[in-house]
């Protein structure tokens, strides 16, 4: 456990030290900001729908951003040689890691707090499907995370870690908009692997066991793959 | 202390240790010593459970690096060859960092830290990040990095690599300071310097082991003691080599280059007999002309030359 934690209070902390942090932060907020205030006079309505309906799409971009260096960075300068020497095992490292990139993605969704409080002001704020939105946020953010370390593990290189990690959350996210390409009896199981279709489904405030089942399923599922990469190396 | 059992490296089809056994005593500092591509640090690679072998074992202590890696890992300070540290970190922060990942007291570690800070000549840099750092300074933050949790055993890739003359002697007498009571495993290509640190080599090449020993023995057991070197005047080779076939205690003629009627040769000798008298009465003999005629011990480097020839 004290290796996970170490890993994690380290890799949270650089990302502080160098600007990618403040940038990525900007970034969100600004495009999430905008769009969602963009339109949201025009509805009238006092609701924070339209903003959950869109962090998927900008969670793909974000996230993977978030995560491309946590790998390829120490894979490139070599500093995993030294980090996998000292007393923590590679479950640890994998673990460590993609708690500060969670926490990141968490610490980055604080802001947007302030979007509910300004609408409360103005109207008669819903909080439970509020809640149920940032819960979801929370849970696609740790998905699309694991999916963004293990691209990260995969290269040396931070863009390519970048575009591997996007192009999969991308696909994840867009996956159930595609379903009128394809036979009837596959559009099920299709609907179930698509990010989005389960993270609208909290978003409305129904936490249904099987859209946490598949959030957690993907983290595992890209963790461990990870796992494997890294053990591979040795 | 250490014992490594029949170990056995591939990189794809590539063989970067073939089947080496050897082991280490407790407080013993051993050099392993080889040319480039050899297989020293695939093998430390190994010891510090960084790589796992195509096949074989390596036991630390009662630990072995199939079942507990993480003991072996606690056990061991490790410097990689080229220091690759995290460099956004300030080197303050790096070391408090390895601390507490090694679970180092928390109440320790400030004392600890100047400690080493002190040892490894690193006060003027604690508060700079590390990617400010000269090739030499980040070396000893490696070294400091190794050594900061005090660890029985110390495993250093090239640890005098990138440091000027001066900081070179300083960690080599660190070293076998520190060598007292830890146990020591040294990989370098500078022979002077397993000859003034290590207790006992160990000669690597291609991935298996061509020489076990001190140093002292090694140049004792190498097929001759010494070499004579000559040059003679207005005389042809082969009267030479006739003359000199009676003189017992010669293992080898070597010819050099003749240049204006001058002989150049290296007479191999084994060790023992003292043949210059000999040799200089056939000399005086056949009165030639004496150029130069002197004696060279063997040194560490001809043996490591003899041993690491390619084919």
């Amino acid at each position: 456990m004290r290796g996970v934690r170490q890993v994690f209070k380290r890799d949270f902390k650089v990302y502080f030290l160098s600007p990618i942090a403040y940038i990525v932060i900007s970034i969100f907020l600004i495009l999430s900001g905008w769009f969602f205030f963009s339109t949201f006079f025009l509805f009238n309505q006092a609701e924070m729908r339209s903003f959950f309906s869109l962090l998927p799409i900008l969670f793909a971009f974000i996230v993977p951003a978030v995560t491309m260096r946590l790998f390829s960075e120490e894979l490139n300068t070599g500093s995993y040689e030294l980090l996998l020497t000292l007393p923590v095992s590679v479950r640890d490292v994998v673990i460590g890691k993609f708690a500060a990139a969670v926490a990141f993605v968490g610490l980055m969704l604080v802001p947007t707090l302030s979007y509910g409080i300004c609408i409360s002001f103005y109207g008669d704020l819903d909080w439970g499907p509020v809640v149920g939105g940032y819960v979801g946020a929370v849970l696609l953010g740790a998905a699309f995370a694991s999916v963004g370390l293990f691209a990260s593990s995969l290269t040396r290189n931070q863009i390519i870690a970048f575009i591997i990690g996007m192009s999969v959350c991308f696909v994840l996210t867009l996956i159930d908009k595609m379903l009128f390409f394809l036979p009837e009896s596959a559009v099920g199981v299709f609907q179930f692997l698509g990010a989005d279709f389960h993270f609208q489904n909290i978003s409305r405030g129904i936490l249904d066991s099987r859209d946490i089942v598949y959030f957690l399923s993907v983290c595992f599922v890209a963790l461990y793959g990870t796992y494997l990469v890294i053990q591979e190396k040795k | 202390m250490i014992k490594v059992e029949d170990l056995t490296k591939y990189y794809g089809n590539l063989c970067a240790v073939d089947h080496i056994s050897f082991e280490i005593r407790k407080g013993e500092i051993l050099g392993l010593l080889g040319p480039n591509g050899a297989g020293k640090s695939t093998t430390l690679r190994i010891l510090t459970c960084f790589f796992q072998p195509t096949s074989g074992n390596v036991s630390v202590k009662d630990y072995n690096i199939y079942d507990h890696p993480l003991e072996i890992k606690g056990l061991i300070g490790y410097l990689p060859e080229t220091a690759p540290l995290y460099h956004e970190m300030l080197v303050y922060d790096y070391l408090r960092y390895v601390a507490d990942v090694r679970g180092f007291p928390k109440e320790k570690q400030l004392p600890r830290i100047k400690e080493i800070s002190s040892l490894c000549g690193l006060q003027d840099v604690m508060h700079r990040s590390v990617n400010e750092l000269s090739r030499g300074y980040k070396q000893r933050v490696g070294i400091g990095h190794a050594m900061l949790s005090d660890p029985e055993i110390l495993v250093l890739d090239e640890p005098t690599a990138g440091l000027d003359p001066n900081q070179i002697v300083e960690i080599r007498n660190i070293i076998k300071e520190i060598g007292k009571e830890k146990t020591i495993i040294l990989s370098t290509h500078i022979l002077s310097e397993a000859e003034a640190t290590c207790d006992r080599v160990l000669i690597i090449n291609k991935g298996k082991i061509v020489a076990d020993g001190s140093t002292e023995s090694l140049k004792e057991e190498s097929d001759s003691a010494y070499d004579i070197h000559l040059s003679l005047q207005g005389v042809e080779y082969k009267e030479v080599e006739q003359a000199f076939s009676s003189v017992t205690g010669i293992r080898k003629v070597s010819r050099g280059e003749d240049m204006d009627h001058t002989v150049n040769l290296v007479l191999s000798c084994s060790a023992g007999e003292d043949i210059r008298s000999d040799l200089y009465q056939i000399i005086k003999q056949k009165d030639w002309s004496l150029l130069e005629f002197h004696r060279e011990s063997r040194t560490l480097e001809n043996l490591f030359r003899e041993l690491t020839k390619e084919g």
